[in-house]
Protein backbone atom coordinates (compact mmCIF):
# COMPACT_ATOMS: atom_id res chain seq x y z
CA UNK A 1 0.00 0.00 0.00
CA UNK A 2 1.40 3.42 -0.96
CA UNK A 3 1.73 5.77 1.80
CA UNK A 4 -0.34 8.48 0.65
CA UNK A 5 -3.19 6.03 0.04
CA UNK A 6 -3.05 5.68 4.25
CA UNK A 7 -4.84 9.52 4.71
CA UNK A 8 -8.39 10.08 3.15
CA UNK A 9 -8.83 12.43 0.40
CA UNK A 10 -9.98 15.77 1.27
CA UNK A 11 -12.50 15.99 -1.14
CA UNK A 12 -13.58 12.20 -0.38
CA UNK A 13 -14.09 13.31 3.24
CA UNK A 14 -16.18 16.45 2.69
CA UNK A 15 -18.36 14.21 -0.03
CA UNK A 16 -18.97 11.31 2.24
CA UNK A 17 -20.06 13.99 4.99
CA UNK A 18 -21.84 15.81 2.90
CA UNK A 19 -24.07 12.71 1.80
CA UNK A 20 -25.14 11.84 5.34
CA UNK A 21 -28.22 12.62 6.58
CA UNK A 22 -27.51 14.90 9.42
CA UNK A 23 -31.09 16.08 10.45
CA UNK A 24 -32.29 15.66 13.82
CA UNK A 25 -33.43 12.29 13.46
CA UNK A 26 -33.75 8.79 15.68
CA UNK A 27 -31.79 6.15 14.66
CA UNK A 28 -32.46 3.80 17.62
CA UNK A 29 -32.32 0.07 16.34
CA UNK A 30 -31.15 -3.45 17.39
CA UNK A 31 -27.66 -4.51 17.55
CA UNK A 32 -28.23 -6.64 14.76
CA UNK A 33 -29.39 -3.98 12.33
CA UNK A 34 -26.50 -2.13 13.71
CA UNK A 35 -23.97 -5.18 12.67
CA UNK A 36 -25.51 -5.09 8.99
CA UNK A 37 -24.22 -1.23 9.01
CA UNK A 38 -20.46 -2.58 8.71
CA UNK A 39 -19.05 -3.80 5.73
CA UNK A 40 -16.15 -6.55 5.17
CA UNK A 41 -13.19 -4.73 5.15
CA UNK A 42 -13.75 -1.07 6.75
CA UNK A 43 -11.54 0.40 8.98
CA UNK A 44 -13.28 0.01 12.06
CA UNK A 45 -12.17 2.34 15.23
CA UNK A 46 -12.81 1.01 18.97
CA UNK A 47 -13.84 3.41 21.69
CA UNK A 48 -12.82 3.39 25.31
CA UNK A 49 -9.61 1.95 26.27
CA UNK A 50 -8.00 -1.78 27.63
CA UNK A 51 -11.09 -2.79 29.95
CA UNK A 52 -13.22 0.24 29.92
CA UNK A 53 -15.81 1.14 27.73
CA UNK A 54 -15.23 -1.38 25.23
CA UNK A 55 -18.11 -1.38 22.80
CA UNK A 56 -18.38 -5.33 23.89
CA UNK A 57 -21.64 -6.34 22.34
CA UNK A 58 -21.13 -4.25 19.13
CA UNK A 59 -18.38 -6.14 18.90
CA UNK A 60 -19.87 -9.69 19.76
CA UNK A 61 -22.64 -9.05 17.58
CA UNK A 62 -19.88 -8.29 14.63
CA UNK A 63 -18.32 -11.30 15.30
CA UNK A 64 -21.37 -13.05 15.39
CA UNK A 65 -22.29 -11.65 11.92
CA UNK A 66 -18.92 -12.77 10.89
CA UNK A 67 -17.48 -9.79 9.27
CA UNK A 68 -14.40 -10.17 7.57
CA UNK A 69 -10.96 -8.83 6.97
CA UNK A 70 -12.08 -5.68 9.66
CA UNK A 71 -9.04 -3.08 9.88
CA UNK A 72 -9.25 -2.07 14.03
CA UNK A 73 -7.80 0.23 15.56
CA UNK A 74 -7.85 1.21 19.11
CA UNK A 75 -5.86 3.33 21.27
CA UNK A 76 -4.93 -0.04 23.74
CA UNK A 77 -6.19 -3.57 22.62
CA UNK A 78 -7.30 -5.87 25.06
CA UNK A 79 -9.46 -9.19 25.28
CA UNK A 80 -11.62 -7.61 22.24
CA UNK A 81 -8.75 -7.80 20.18
CA UNK A 82 -8.02 -12.05 20.62
CA UNK A 83 -11.27 -11.90 19.96
CA UNK A 84 -11.49 -10.46 16.53
CA UNK A 85 -8.51 -12.27 15.97
CA UNK A 86 -9.25 -15.27 16.38
CA UNK A 87 -13.04 -15.26 15.56
CA UNK A 88 -11.36 -14.33 11.60
CA UNK A 89 -13.47 -11.13 11.52
CA UNK A 90 -9.80 -8.45 11.68
CA UNK A 91 -6.73 -9.35 10.61
CA UNK A 92 -4.78 -6.00 11.03
CA UNK A 93 -4.91 -4.30 14.57
CA UNK A 94 -3.49 -0.85 14.70
CA UNK A 95 -2.87 0.03 17.96
CA UNK A 96 0.02 1.32 20.94
CA UNK A 97 -0.70 -1.64 22.99
CA UNK A 98 -2.07 -5.17 22.38
CA UNK A 99 -2.81 -7.51 25.37
CA UNK A 100 -5.39 -8.31 27.74
CA UNK A 101 -3.85 -6.34 30.88
CA UNK A 102 -0.42 -6.24 32.19
CA UNK A 103 -1.47 -8.77 35.46
CA UNK A 104 -2.67 -11.70 33.06
CA UNK A 105 0.63 -11.25 30.98
CA UNK A 106 1.69 -11.24 26.93
CA UNK A 107 -1.66 -11.70 25.11
CA UNK A 108 -1.05 -15.59 23.77
CA UNK A 109 -3.39 -14.92 20.51
CA UNK A 110 -1.83 -11.89 19.80
CA UNK A 111 1.42 -13.92 19.87
CA UNK A 112 -0.20 -16.66 17.81
CA UNK A 113 -1.38 -14.49 15.33
CA UNK A 114 1.03 -11.94 14.79
CA UNK A 115 4.56 -14.37 15.07
CA UNK A 116 2.75 -16.94 12.42
CA UNK A 117 1.94 -13.93 10.34
CA UNK A 118 -1.26 -14.40 9.90
CA UNK A 119 -2.25 -10.94 11.00
CA UNK A 120 -0.60 -7.88 11.14
CA UNK A 121 -0.44 -5.55 14.79
CA UNK A 122 0.82 -2.66 13.47
CA UNK A 123 2.14 -0.36 16.72
CA UNK A 124 1.94 3.33 17.17
CA UNK A 125 2.85 4.98 20.16
CA UNK A 126 0.05 5.66 22.48
CA UNK A 127 0.38 9.82 21.73
CA UNK A 128 0.37 9.46 18.41
CA UNK A 129 -2.90 6.96 17.68
CA UNK A 130 -4.65 9.84 19.66
CA UNK A 131 -3.01 12.83 17.21
CA UNK A 132 -4.24 10.43 14.53
CA UNK A 133 -7.49 10.50 15.22
CA UNK A 134 -7.43 13.80 16.40
CA UNK A 135 -5.92 15.57 12.50
CA UNK A 136 -8.67 12.77 11.45
CA UNK A 137 -11.23 15.61 13.83
CA UNK A 138 -9.59 18.23 12.75
CA UNK A 139 -9.98 17.74 8.94
CA UNK A 140 -6.73 18.02 8.27
CA UNK A 141 -4.26 15.28 6.69
CA UNK A 142 -1.79 15.16 9.36
CA UNK A 143 -0.36 16.41 12.18
CA UNK A 144 3.41 17.37 13.69
CA UNK A 145 4.62 16.19 16.78
CA UNK A 146 7.58 15.67 19.05
CA UNK A 147 7.35 11.82 19.64
CA UNK A 148 8.31 8.54 17.70
CA UNK A 149 11.46 10.12 16.91
CA UNK A 150 14.55 8.24 16.71
CA UNK A 151 13.07 5.26 17.96
CA UNK A 152 12.41 1.64 15.90
CA UNK A 153 8.67 2.13 16.78
CA UNK A 154 8.61 5.29 14.62
CA UNK A 155 11.00 3.60 12.14
CA UNK A 156 8.82 0.66 11.57
CA UNK A 157 6.38 3.17 10.29
CA UNK A 158 8.23 4.99 8.31
CA UNK A 159 6.48 4.47 5.50
CA UNK A 160 3.53 5.64 6.28
CA UNK A 161 4.87 8.60 8.74
CA UNK A 162 7.03 11.69 7.89
CA UNK A 163 9.38 14.21 9.43
CA UNK A 164 10.00 17.58 9.02
CA UNK A 165 12.17 20.75 10.13
CA UNK A 166 10.00 23.16 11.26
CA UNK A 167 10.04 26.05 9.61
CA UNK A 168 9.29 28.69 12.10
CA UNK A 169 12.01 27.45 14.55
CA UNK A 170 14.17 24.48 12.35
CA UNK A 171 13.40 21.80 14.93
CA UNK A 172 12.81 17.71 13.76
CA UNK A 173 9.20 17.26 13.83
CA UNK A 174 7.64 13.84 13.03
CA UNK A 175 4.47 13.98 10.91
CA UNK A 176 1.70 11.60 11.83
CA UNK A 177 -0.80 10.99 9.11
CA UNK A 178 -4.83 11.67 9.79
CA UNK A 179 -7.13 8.52 10.71
CA UNK A 180 -10.44 9.11 9.69
CA UNK A 181 -12.26 5.01 10.02
CA UNK A 182 -14.83 4.08 7.91
CA UNK A 183 -16.54 3.83 11.51
CA UNK A 184 -16.66 3.77 15.12
CA UNK A 185 -17.82 1.73 17.56
CA UNK A 186 -18.22 4.22 21.18
CA UNK A 187 -20.20 2.81 24.30
CA UNK A 188 -21.82 5.62 26.58
CA UNK A 189 -23.57 5.57 29.74
CA UNK A 190 -26.34 7.42 28.24
CA UNK A 191 -27.91 9.23 24.60
CA UNK A 192 -31.12 10.61 23.37
CA UNK A 193 -32.42 8.62 20.10
CA UNK A 194 -31.36 11.06 17.73
CA UNK A 195 -27.45 10.44 19.17
CA UNK A 196 -26.60 13.28 21.29
CA UNK A 197 -24.35 11.16 23.93
CA UNK A 198 -22.73 11.83 26.96
CA UNK A 199 -20.69 9.92 29.21
CA UNK A 200 -19.19 10.30 32.46
CA UNK A 201 -15.57 9.10 33.54
CA UNK A 202 -12.41 8.88 31.69
CA UNK A 203 -12.95 10.12 27.70
CA UNK A 204 -10.00 8.27 26.06
CA UNK A 205 -10.26 9.23 23.01
CA UNK A 206 -13.67 8.96 22.07
CA UNK A 207 -14.90 11.93 21.10
CA UNK A 208 -11.73 12.54 18.75
CA UNK A 209 -12.61 8.71 17.20
CA UNK A 210 -16.29 10.02 16.74
CA UNK A 211 -15.45 12.89 14.83
CA UNK A 212 -12.92 11.37 12.65
CA UNK A 213 -15.21 8.62 11.51
CA UNK A 214 -17.07 8.57 8.78
CA UNK A 215 -20.08 6.78 10.80
CA UNK A 216 -20.20 6.54 14.82
CA UNK A 217 -22.53 3.52 16.10
CA UNK A 218 -23.66 4.64 19.58
CA UNK A 219 -24.12 1.44 21.93
CA UNK A 220 -25.52 3.22 25.57
CA UNK A 221 -26.60 2.04 29.02
CA UNK A 222 -29.65 3.65 28.62
CA UNK A 223 -31.69 6.40 26.16
CA UNK A 224 -32.61 9.09 27.79
CA UNK A 225 -35.47 11.71 26.59
CA UNK A 226 -33.77 14.67 24.11
CA UNK A 227 -35.39 16.76 27.36
CA UNK A 228 -32.82 15.55 29.89
CA UNK A 229 -29.60 16.35 27.03
CA UNK A 230 -31.47 19.92 26.27
CA UNK A 231 -31.02 20.31 30.49
CA UNK A 232 -27.56 19.97 30.31
CA UNK A 233 -26.24 20.13 27.12
CA UNK A 234 -22.60 21.08 28.38
CA UNK A 235 -22.62 17.80 29.86
CA UNK A 236 -22.82 16.23 25.83
CA UNK A 237 -19.60 14.95 24.10
CA UNK A 238 -20.83 13.48 20.56
CA UNK A 239 -23.21 15.57 18.46
CA UNK A 240 -26.45 14.02 16.95
CA UNK A 241 -25.56 14.49 13.89
CA UNK A 242 -22.39 12.67 13.82
CA UNK A 243 -24.20 9.33 14.99
CA UNK A 244 -25.62 6.72 12.73
CA UNK A 245 -27.14 4.08 14.87
CA UNK A 246 -28.27 3.91 18.68
CA UNK A 247 -28.66 0.56 20.73
CA UNK A 248 -29.29 0.44 23.79
CA UNK A 249 -27.30 -2.18 25.65
CA UNK A 250 -27.76 -2.49 29.50
CA UNK A 251 -23.95 -3.80 30.78
CA UNK A 252 -22.89 -3.45 27.03
CA UNK A 253 -19.51 -3.56 28.00
CA UNK A 254 -19.37 -6.79 29.74
CA UNK A 255 -17.00 -8.50 31.15
CA UNK A 256 -15.10 -5.13 30.63
CA UNK A 257 -16.19 -1.98 32.76
CA UNK A 258 -18.30 0.93 32.40
CA UNK A 259 -17.79 3.98 34.77
CA UNK A 260 -19.70 4.05 37.51
CA UNK A 261 -22.10 1.32 36.49
CA UNK A 262 -19.61 -1.82 36.64
CA UNK A 263 -16.23 -2.66 37.11
CA UNK A 264 -14.67 -5.25 35.15
CA UNK A 265 -15.88 -8.85 36.00
CA UNK A 266 -12.79 -10.07 36.90
CA UNK A 267 -13.67 -13.85 37.62
CA UNK A 268 -14.67 -13.32 33.93
CA UNK A 269 -11.74 -12.24 33.03
CA UNK A 270 -9.09 -14.46 34.87
CA UNK A 271 -11.21 -17.28 33.68
CA UNK A 272 -10.85 -16.58 30.26
CA UNK A 273 -7.05 -16.04 30.62
CA UNK A 274 -7.09 -19.51 31.78
CA UNK A 275 -8.46 -21.34 28.83
CA UNK A 276 -6.58 -19.14 26.68
CA UNK A 277 -2.92 -20.11 28.55
CA UNK A 278 -4.14 -23.80 28.33
CA UNK A 279 -4.84 -23.97 24.71
CA UNK A 280 -4.25 -20.40 22.95
CA UNK A 281 -6.53 -20.53 19.75
CA UNK A 282 -8.64 -23.22 20.58
CA UNK A 283 -9.31 -22.11 24.08
CA UNK A 284 -10.63 -19.13 22.45
CA UNK A 285 -12.40 -20.71 19.79
CA UNK A 286 -14.34 -22.74 22.35
CA UNK A 287 -14.98 -19.47 23.90
CA UNK A 288 -16.02 -17.55 21.33
CA UNK A 289 -18.62 -21.01 20.73
CA UNK A 290 -20.11 -20.54 24.25
CA UNK A 291 -19.96 -17.24 25.39
CA UNK A 292 -21.14 -15.65 21.45
CA UNK A 293 -22.23 -17.96 19.08
CA UNK A 294 -24.21 -20.20 21.08
CA UNK A 295 -25.87 -17.42 23.88
CA UNK A 296 -29.39 -16.63 22.35
CA UNK A 297 -28.92 -12.84 22.67
CA UNK A 298 -27.37 -10.50 24.57
CA UNK A 299 -28.84 -11.00 27.79
CA UNK A 300 -28.60 -14.40 27.31
CA UNK A 301 -24.54 -13.75 27.15
CA UNK A 302 -24.79 -12.26 30.34
CA UNK A 303 -26.96 -15.24 32.04
CA UNK A 304 -23.93 -16.98 31.39
CA UNK A 305 -21.42 -14.21 33.12
CA UNK A 306 -23.96 -15.29 35.95
CA UNK A 307 -25.93 -12.88 37.81
CA UNK A 308 -23.71 -13.16 40.97
CA UNK A 309 -20.47 -11.66 38.91
CA UNK A 310 -22.82 -9.02 37.82
CA UNK A 311 -24.11 -8.06 41.01
CA UNK A 312 -20.70 -7.95 42.41
CA UNK A 313 -18.80 -6.11 39.26
CA UNK A 314 -22.23 -3.01 39.06
CA UNK A 315 -21.66 -2.84 43.18
CA UNK A 316 -18.15 -2.14 42.70
CA UNK A 317 -18.72 0.12 39.56
CA UNK A 318 -21.49 2.16 41.46
CA UNK A 319 -19.28 2.94 44.62
CA UNK A 320 -17.95 5.37 42.54
CA UNK A 321 -20.84 7.41 43.78
CA UNK A 322 -20.26 6.67 47.08
CA UNK A 323 -18.57 9.68 48.07
CA UNK B 1 15.49 6.29 65.83
CA UNK B 2 13.65 3.03 67.35
CA UNK B 3 13.61 1.33 64.05
CA UNK B 4 17.37 0.92 64.12
CA UNK B 5 17.21 -1.25 67.32
CA UNK B 6 14.90 -3.47 65.53
CA UNK B 7 15.48 -6.56 63.35
CA UNK B 8 15.52 -5.79 59.64
CA UNK B 9 12.33 -6.27 58.18
CA UNK B 10 11.92 -8.97 55.94
CA UNK B 11 10.71 -8.01 52.18
CA UNK B 12 10.62 -9.01 48.75
CA UNK B 13 12.03 -7.61 45.89
CA UNK B 14 9.58 -5.77 44.29
CA UNK B 15 8.92 -4.36 47.42
CA UNK B 16 12.75 -3.28 47.45
CA UNK B 17 11.86 -1.63 44.24
CA UNK B 18 9.03 0.24 44.90
CA UNK B 19 10.64 1.34 48.18
CA UNK B 20 13.71 2.75 46.45
CA UNK B 21 12.12 4.16 43.32
CA UNK B 22 10.01 6.28 45.79
CA UNK B 23 12.85 7.17 47.26
CA UNK B 24 14.06 9.14 44.18
CA UNK B 25 11.02 11.13 44.03
CA UNK B 26 11.00 14.59 45.37
CA UNK B 27 7.51 17.02 46.71
CA UNK B 28 6.12 18.93 44.17
CA UNK B 29 7.20 16.85 41.14
CA UNK B 30 4.17 15.56 38.67
CA UNK B 31 5.08 11.77 37.93
CA UNK B 32 3.41 10.05 34.90
CA UNK B 33 3.07 6.63 36.43
CA UNK B 34 2.43 3.14 35.37
CA UNK B 35 0.39 0.60 37.28
CA UNK B 36 2.36 -1.87 39.48
CA UNK B 37 5.94 -0.64 40.78
CA UNK B 38 5.68 2.97 39.50
CA UNK B 39 2.28 3.38 41.05
CA UNK B 40 3.36 1.82 44.77
CA UNK B 41 6.26 3.70 44.12
CA UNK B 42 4.55 7.43 43.19
CA UNK B 43 1.85 6.52 46.06
CA UNK B 44 4.60 5.32 48.88
CA UNK B 45 6.48 9.10 48.07
CA UNK B 46 3.10 10.67 48.63
CA UNK B 47 2.55 8.87 51.94
CA UNK B 48 6.29 10.16 52.81
CA UNK B 49 8.75 12.50 52.19
CA UNK B 50 6.33 13.92 48.70
CA UNK B 51 2.72 14.88 49.73
CA UNK B 52 2.69 17.10 46.92
CA UNK B 53 3.78 14.92 44.07
CA UNK B 54 1.17 14.50 41.54
CA UNK B 55 0.56 11.23 39.82
CA UNK B 56 -0.34 11.70 36.03
CA UNK B 57 -2.46 8.40 34.51
CA UNK B 58 -1.82 7.75 30.45
CA UNK B 59 -5.84 6.56 31.13
CA UNK B 60 -6.21 10.77 31.31
CA UNK B 61 -6.43 11.22 35.16
CA UNK B 62 -4.49 14.22 37.01
CA UNK B 63 -3.83 13.93 40.87
CA UNK B 64 -5.29 10.44 41.88
CA UNK B 65 -5.39 8.74 45.41
CA UNK B 66 -5.33 4.96 45.01
CA UNK B 67 -7.83 3.08 47.77
CA UNK B 68 -6.05 0.53 49.76
CA UNK B 69 -6.57 -2.91 48.21
CA UNK B 70 -8.39 -1.61 44.86
CA UNK B 71 -5.10 -1.56 42.61
CA UNK B 72 -6.11 -0.67 39.64
CA UNK B 73 -5.33 -3.65 36.30
CA UNK B 74 -4.24 -0.38 33.98
CA UNK B 75 -4.19 3.16 33.90
CA UNK B 76 -7.98 3.16 32.39
CA UNK B 77 -9.94 1.86 34.53
CA UNK B 78 -12.33 4.21 37.07
CA UNK B 79 -10.12 2.94 40.18
CA UNK B 80 -7.71 5.19 38.35
CA UNK B 81 -9.78 8.41 39.00
CA UNK B 82 -10.64 8.70 42.66
CA UNK B 83 -10.47 11.52 44.54
CA UNK B 84 -8.74 12.65 41.13
CA UNK B 85 -8.31 17.07 40.28
CA UNK B 86 -9.29 16.21 36.78
CA UNK B 87 -10.27 13.88 34.53
CA UNK B 88 -8.98 14.46 30.25
CA UNK B 89 -8.95 12.55 27.53
CA UNK B 90 -5.88 10.30 26.80
CA UNK B 91 -4.22 12.52 23.89
CA UNK B 92 -4.03 15.43 26.32
CA UNK B 93 -2.84 13.99 29.53
CA UNK B 94 -0.02 13.06 27.26
CA UNK B 95 0.21 16.24 25.46
CA UNK B 96 0.90 17.46 29.12
CA UNK B 97 4.25 15.68 28.44
CA UNK B 98 4.97 17.63 25.28
CA UNK B 99 3.86 20.55 26.60
CA UNK B 100 6.63 20.26 29.56
CA UNK B 101 4.65 20.19 33.06
CA UNK B 102 5.78 16.63 33.57
CA UNK B 103 8.74 16.00 35.83
CA UNK B 104 9.72 12.26 35.52
CA UNK B 105 8.11 9.47 33.61
CA UNK B 106 8.00 6.01 35.63
CA UNK B 107 7.67 2.96 34.21
CA UNK B 108 8.79 -0.94 34.54
CA UNK B 109 10.80 -2.57 31.87
CA UNK B 110 11.13 -5.89 29.42
CA UNK B 111 14.66 -5.42 28.22
CA UNK B 112 17.25 -2.56 28.51
CA UNK B 113 20.28 -1.76 26.94
CA UNK B 114 23.58 0.10 28.43
CA UNK B 115 22.73 3.17 26.77
CA UNK B 116 18.98 2.89 28.63
CA UNK B 117 17.11 1.91 25.63
CA UNK B 118 13.88 0.21 26.57
CA UNK B 119 12.11 -2.85 24.03
CA UNK B 120 8.65 -3.73 24.96
CA UNK B 121 8.04 -4.82 21.22
CA UNK B 122 9.70 -7.60 19.67
CA UNK B 123 11.86 -10.08 20.88
CA UNK B 124 14.18 -11.17 18.41
CA UNK B 125 14.48 -9.91 14.94
CA UNK B 126 11.03 -7.38 14.28
CA UNK B 127 10.57 -9.16 11.13
CA UNK B 128 10.32 -12.52 12.60
CA UNK B 129 10.13 -12.26 16.28
CA UNK B 130 10.39 -14.84 19.14
CA UNK B 131 7.99 -12.96 20.92
CA UNK B 132 5.58 -10.30 19.97
CA UNK B 133 4.95 -8.36 22.97
CA UNK B 134 2.18 -5.88 24.05
CA UNK B 135 4.43 -2.85 22.50
CA UNK B 136 5.12 0.40 23.43
CA UNK B 137 1.83 1.72 24.88
CA UNK B 138 2.39 5.35 25.91
CA UNK B 139 6.41 4.27 26.75
CA UNK B 140 7.65 5.64 23.64
CA UNK B 141 6.03 8.74 24.04
CA UNK B 142 7.25 9.40 28.08
CA UNK B 143 10.45 8.42 27.09
CA UNK B 144 10.50 10.71 24.13
CA UNK B 145 9.52 13.79 26.56
CA UNK B 146 10.60 13.81 30.17
CA UNK B 147 13.06 12.00 32.39
CA UNK B 148 12.68 8.69 33.08
CA UNK B 149 12.79 6.11 35.81
CA UNK B 150 12.93 2.61 35.32
CA UNK B 151 12.34 -0.12 37.82
CA UNK B 152 12.78 -3.86 36.54
CA UNK B 153 14.59 -7.14 37.69
CA UNK B 154 17.80 -7.30 37.10
CA UNK B 155 18.89 -10.29 34.56
CA UNK B 156 21.34 -10.92 32.08
CA UNK B 157 18.86 -11.84 29.64
CA UNK B 158 17.15 -8.02 30.15
CA UNK B 159 19.96 -5.98 30.61
CA UNK B 160 21.70 -6.65 27.65
CA UNK B 161 24.41 -4.90 25.29
CA UNK B 162 21.68 -3.70 22.66
CA UNK B 163 18.36 -4.12 22.69
CA UNK B 164 16.53 -5.97 19.55
CA UNK B 165 14.41 -3.27 19.05
CA UNK B 166 13.66 0.09 20.85
CA UNK B 167 10.55 1.15 21.95
CA UNK B 168 10.89 3.50 24.20
CA UNK B 169 14.16 6.08 23.62
CA UNK B 170 16.63 6.40 26.24
CA UNK B 171 20.16 7.71 25.35
CA UNK B 172 20.27 5.82 21.90
CA UNK B 173 24.04 5.02 20.78
CA UNK B 174 25.12 7.44 23.16
CA UNK B 175 26.95 10.64 23.93
CA UNK B 176 24.36 13.42 21.74
CA UNK B 177 22.96 11.12 19.75
CA UNK B 178 19.41 11.44 21.52
CA UNK B 179 19.37 15.71 20.69
CA UNK B 180 20.55 14.81 17.56
CA UNK B 181 17.63 12.66 16.44
CA UNK B 182 15.43 15.17 17.28
CA UNK B 183 14.52 14.61 21.27
CA UNK B 184 16.68 17.45 23.20
CA UNK B 185 14.23 16.72 25.83
CA UNK B 186 14.49 14.01 28.96
CA UNK B 187 16.34 10.87 28.83
CA UNK B 188 16.76 7.72 30.95
CA UNK B 189 17.53 9.19 34.46
CA UNK B 190 17.69 5.66 37.11
CA UNK B 191 17.73 2.55 36.85
CA UNK B 192 16.30 1.04 39.55
CA UNK B 193 16.40 -3.02 40.55
CA UNK B 194 16.47 -5.76 42.87
CA UNK B 195 20.71 -5.26 43.22
CA UNK B 196 21.17 -1.83 42.09
CA UNK B 197 20.74 1.76 41.60
CA UNK B 198 21.91 3.27 38.04
CA UNK B 199 22.22 6.08 36.11
CA UNK B 200 24.08 7.10 32.70
CA UNK B 201 27.51 9.02 32.45
CA UNK B 202 26.91 12.27 31.53
CA UNK B 203 29.56 12.33 28.80
CA UNK B 204 29.16 8.65 27.41
CA UNK B 205 25.61 7.71 28.67
CA UNK B 206 27.13 4.48 29.20
CA UNK B 207 25.02 2.87 32.43
CA UNK B 208 26.92 3.21 35.40
CA UNK B 209 26.07 1.92 38.54
CA UNK B 210 25.58 4.44 41.54
CA UNK B 211 24.24 2.34 44.47
CA UNK B 212 24.58 -0.99 45.49
CA UNK B 213 21.46 -2.72 47.26
CA UNK B 214 21.65 -3.97 51.16
CA UNK B 215 23.53 -7.53 50.64
CA UNK B 216 24.62 -7.25 47.10
CA UNK B 217 28.53 -7.23 46.00
CA UNK B 218 29.81 -5.43 42.72
CA UNK B 219 30.33 -8.77 40.74
CA UNK B 220 27.57 -9.99 41.50
CA UNK B 221 25.81 -6.51 39.58
CA UNK B 222 28.44 -7.28 36.93
CA UNK B 223 27.13 -10.90 36.59
CA UNK B 224 23.44 -10.71 36.15
CA UNK B 225 23.76 -7.50 33.40
CA UNK B 226 24.94 -8.62 29.48
CA UNK B 227 27.20 -5.58 28.95
CA UNK B 228 30.03 -3.80 30.79
CA UNK B 229 28.76 -1.66 33.49
CA UNK B 230 30.86 1.48 34.95
CA UNK B 231 30.75 1.97 38.46
CA UNK B 232 30.68 5.07 40.07
CA UNK B 233 34.07 6.22 42.04
CA UNK B 234 31.69 6.45 45.38
CA UNK B 235 29.37 4.00 45.47
CA UNK B 236 26.15 4.59 47.57
CA UNK B 237 25.39 2.03 49.80
CA UNK B 238 21.43 1.66 49.59
CA UNK B 239 19.63 2.07 52.80
CA UNK B 240 17.45 -1.08 53.09
CA UNK B 241 13.36 -0.37 53.62
CA UNK B 242 12.38 0.52 56.55
CA UNK B 243 9.44 -1.09 58.11
CA UNK B 244 7.02 1.82 57.89
CA UNK B 245 7.80 1.83 53.80
CA UNK B 246 6.91 -1.75 53.89
CA UNK B 247 3.63 -1.02 55.90
CA UNK B 248 2.30 1.02 53.59
CA UNK B 249 2.90 -1.00 50.63
CA UNK B 250 1.42 -4.02 51.63
CA UNK B 251 -1.67 -1.53 53.07
CA UNK B 252 -1.39 -0.55 49.17
CA UNK B 253 -1.23 -4.04 47.71
CA UNK B 254 -2.39 -6.23 50.62
CA UNK B 255 -3.14 -9.27 48.20
CA UNK B 256 0.66 -9.03 46.59
CA UNK B 257 -0.82 -8.29 42.84
CA UNK B 258 2.65 -6.08 42.81
CA UNK B 259 4.81 -7.23 45.10
CA UNK B 260 4.81 -10.79 45.13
Amino acid sequence: MSSTAQVAPYSELRRATLARDRGLREKVMSLEAAAQLVRDGEHVAIGGCTLSRTPMAMIWALIRAQKKNLVISRSITSTEGDLLLASGVSNHVITSWFSQGIVWGVSKIMRHFTERKLARFEEWSHMSMGLRYRAGAMGIPFIPSRSMLGSDVGERVMEQMRSMTCPFTGEQLTLLPALNPDLALIHVQRCDAFGNAQFDGLQFMDIDIAMAAKRVILTTERIISNEQIRRVPDLTRIPFFAVEAVVEVPIGCAPHECYGVYEPFFGALDDYARRVARAPVSGCRQYLEEYYFSAKSWPDYLSKLGLDAMLDACRRGRSVHND
Amino acid sequence: MTEEAQPAPHYTASELLAVMASRLLRDGQIVFAGVGVPLLAATLAQRSHAPHLTILFEGGTIGPFIVPGQLPPSTNEQRCTRRANMVLPITDVLLLLQRGYVDVGFMGGAQIDKFGNLNSSFIGDADNPQIRLPGSGGGNDISSLTDMIVAMKHEKRRFVEKVDFITSPGWLAGQRTRAERGLPYGGMWRVVTDLAIMGFDRDSREMKVLGLNPGVSREQVADNTGFKLMFAENLERVEPPRQRELEVLRELDPERLYTA
